[in-house]
This record gives C-alpha cells, structure tokens and sequence, in this order.
C-alpha cells in the first residue's frame, strides 16, 4: 500500500463513517477556512456581480444568499459561489479555495463598474456547523435568534462574544450554519461550539466526511462535476441561470446552448455489481465509451455505493444500465435521481 | 504494536508463515492511514502471485490502494468475512482482518522483508516526513 491519497488535509479526526453519521443525527463543525471570500463594493456593485455571475442578483434581499455561476464567455465554469447581500452597496462571495485567485481576477478584469474588488480570504475564518443540532449548539453562542435565519438567509451577530457573520447555508444536506469571523478569534470559537454541542455529541469532522455528506446530497464540486468544460445546464444546474435578466458573462453561449439543447448530462448512479466507482472512471454504454465518473464512493447512510456521472442526455435519464469501469472490469450500475439522500422535514 | 513473528513490507502488508503458507494481511499503520475501510478486492484462489507485484486493492471510504503481494506462491484460501465485513480490517490488522492464505514458491523472499522492530522504524520515519 503506498499511495493514501494525500493525507495531508483535516481530512478526518475520528474516521470519515463515524463523522458522516454524526452530521446526519445530531451536529458537526467543520474548519473550512480554506474557503475563499471575495467583496465587491461601491454604487455599482449589484451590476458587477450581476454581470459575472449568472443568478438575477436583483432578486436578492439584503441578507440573503444565492447560489450561483461565474463563468467564462463561452459557459464554462470558472467557480460556482455563495454571493451574500450585505447591502446595495456590498456583496460578499464565498469562492472555492483553489480558485479564489482565479475568481478575484476574472471579476477584476469585468470591472468596468464603479465597484471596487477584494481578495479578502485572510480576514475570515470559516466554520460549518451542520446537523440535526448544529442550531441547537450555535444558538447557545449567540444572542440572535438563530430559528428566524432563513435557509439561504444570514445575519451578522457576536457568536462567542465575537463579531461574526452566521449564514444558514452548508454543504452536507444537513440543516445548518456556515460562520465567518476574524481569525484571531479562531481557537476560541471552535472549543466554544465543540463545548456548547457537547451534549448533543457534537464531532470535529474533516473533509473527509465534508465530501461524502456532500455526495449523498447530490451537490456539485468544483474540480469533479463542474469545470471550464461544463457548462450549468449540463451539471443540472439550470435554474441558477437567469438568460433574461440582462447581459452577463456566458450568455450568449448558454442561450445558444439552450436553443440547441445540451449533449451531456450530469446523472446520479447506484453500483449493481460489487466494487466502487470512482472519480475519473470510465462510464459505459451497450459496451461502448459514453461518459466519466466525476464523483463516486459508499454512502454511509444508503449503504450502497453511489457516484455521479456525465452521459449522453437520453441515457443520463434515471434507470439506464451502465457499466463503470473498474480497474479494466466493467461493473454493472444503474443511473438514479438525485439528490441520493434528502433530509426529512 | 507489531507483532514479532510477521515479516513486513515497506508497502505495509505483512506475511505470517506457517509450514509453506504465509498468511497476508496489511498492517496497522496501513489501516490507519486509509481510514474506514469499506470494500477488498482480493485475487481468486488458485492464482499465482509474483512478489511486490499488485495482487487486489483495497478500499477505504476516501481512496483506492493497490495491494501488494509481500511473496510469490499461488493462492489457496481467501478471508471470506471480509465481503460483508471489510471493518475487520480497521479493527484486527494483524488478525481476524488477515487477507489471503499463499502457498510460497520461494520461501527465501522473506530474507528481503523486514523485522518487526525495523518495520517500526520504518513507519515512524514515514509518519514524521
């Protein structure tokens, strides 16, 4: 055994199974300070953003967030991001890790607004409180009423005595909180949530677990099933384009791509046979190349082994035979709906 | 930690032998390094296995490892608890998560493998890389 993947990374403290289950029944944190946030400020900051991201930034209330695109001109994905509503004048992005130098300059270089942008990444420390009793735990740090913060909503308030901005979004299909502070305060917060949560079992969790809560949930990663080569309408992300809203970058080619219709399509699938399809696996169709795994491993909760793939679009379509290859043995699957897990409430 | 009588690989399996059979298993530090191991792919019986060359894989939630075989020989039994519970893996390295039993074609491989108190050497050198 040589090759552990590059274990480098929080990727787990306790073991991936046993803090994956943790976030589905009662609460975990994660550090996810590596995450990226960009602000973008002045008179004219709604139109930058509205003009490099592909959601109708005009729908936003102040302290709401929005999932949304930030694409090339020809509708591939630079990153997929958290824009949050500050004010008129001041949206906050949450940007993936490795991209953020990426997507500072992208948005820099459409600046042609009266808008200032910045790299704000070392001023935050980001934590995701996610689970069943990740408001339970939180609520016990601060003085906001936590219950009255809307999914895909945020309020800025002191959590542990620390000024802090608590947003209820996450990447787990878990209810829950992502929280942004100062990182000098980093220390101290994280024994305070792991105290406060206590009783609920709260657990440290790694990326480990991160990936596969994220997985069941059906969520894309930038890197896997998002890329310059992807296209929103191709990851099933569609609804987070808004073609009439106004000019912006990508749209031309996804209008075009909307006409014509798309080739590709990203799909759910469950292993039939024995064996686990992996990222960058070959997907096969009636014994011919059709597609690629672009994540794929056990899902603790199902107990099955699951992945999403791209397909031609007929076949993406649920309850298709396909065979991942594995190791130069085709195994047989077949294509399912996502999400693959859905929380009940 | 590890047991004196298993010879070991800087890949991190380990052979027990016993008469002309070695018992293969992976060791302790493999296993914590992978994390929850979910699934094993292990060669069929009666297949013949080449020293340090990949003879199955074995899985944890995160990531695929090859599996190397520590000797050369032909497989003659399989550790069948592990399709329903690769866990055993995690929890019993050394013993009850053992993987195939191999008949040694050249039992003078297992000069080249390491003792015990070298292996450990070994690992604490990876672990402070």
């Amino acid at each position: 055994m040589v090759d552990f993947g590059g274990w480098d990374m929080p990727l787990q403290y306790s073991g991936i199974l046993e803090e994956h289950r943790t976030v589905r029944v009662a609460v975990g944190v994660f550090d996810v300070s590596h995450m990226g946030e960009i602000e973008i400020q002045g008179a004219d900051a709604a139109a930058l953003v509205d003009y490099v991201t592909t959601n109708a930034v005009a729908k936003l209330q102040q302290c709401q967030v929005q999932y949304s695109g930030l694409l090339y001109q020809h509708g591939g994905f630079v990153d997929d991001i958290l824009v949050h509503k500050v004010a008129n004048d001041h949206y906050f992005l949450c940007v993936n890790a490795s991209n953020q130098e990426k997507d500072y300059r992208h948005i820099a270089n459409a600046n042609k607004f009266h808008a200032s942008v910045h790299l704000t990444s070392d001023r935050y420390t980001q934590l995701a409180i996610q689970g069943p009793r990740a408001l339970a735990t939180l609520q016990k740090l601060t003085a906001a009423g936590l219950d009255a913060i809307r999914y895909y909503h945020f309020t800025d308030a002191s959590v542990s005595g620390v000024p802090a901005r608590i947003a209820r979004t996450g990447y787990t299909g878990e209810d829950g909180f992502e929280i942004y502070f100062a990182p000098e305060h980093s220390e101290r917060v994280w024994n305070d949530i792991l105290n406060a949560g206590q009783e609920f079992g709260i657990k440290p969790c790694g990326l480990g677990a991160r990936n596969t809560l994220r997985l069941e949930a059906g969520m894309a990663l930038y890197g896997h099933e998002i890329h310059a080569a992807i296209t929103p309408f191709e990851a099933g992300l569609g609804w987070m384009v808004k073609l009439d809203k106004g000019e912006f970058i990508g749209r031309a080619a996804l209008t075009r791509q909307k006409e014509q219709g798309i080739t590709r399509r990203l799909t759910g699938f469950e292993m039939n046979g024995r064996g686990i399809g992996r990222d960058d696996y070959e997907v096969f169709l009636d014994g011919a190349p059709a597609g690629w795994v672009t994540s794929g491993g056990p899902s603790p909760t199902l107990n099955k082994n699951i992945g999403m793939c791209y397909l031609p679009s007929d076949p993406a379509q649920p309850g298709h035979r396909i065979q991942i290859m594995i190791r130069n043995q085709a195994v047989d699957a077949v294509t399912i709906p996502m999400p693959f897990y859905k929380r009940a409430n | 930690m590890y047991p004196d009588e298993l010879h070991y690989t800087k890949q991190h399996e380990w052979v027990r032998l016993s008469g002309d059979v070695g018992t293969i298993g992976i060791t302790d530090y493999a296993q914590k390094e992978l994390g929850d191991i979910v699934y094993v792919d292990l060669p069929r019986v009666g297949t013949k296995v080449e020293q340090s060359k990949v003879m199955g894989s074995v899985e944890s939630v995160k990531a695929v490892s090859d599996l190397y075989s520590p000797v050369s020989g032909e497989v003659i039994e399989l550790n069948d608890a592990l399709a329903t519970a690769p866990e055993k893996l995690n929890e019993s390295p050394h013993g009850e998560g053992w993987l195939v039993k191999i008949r040694l074609s050249s039992p003078d491989e297992l000069r080249s493998l390491l003792a015990a108190a070298d292996y450990e050497k070994y690992v604490a050198e990876e672990a402070g890389h």
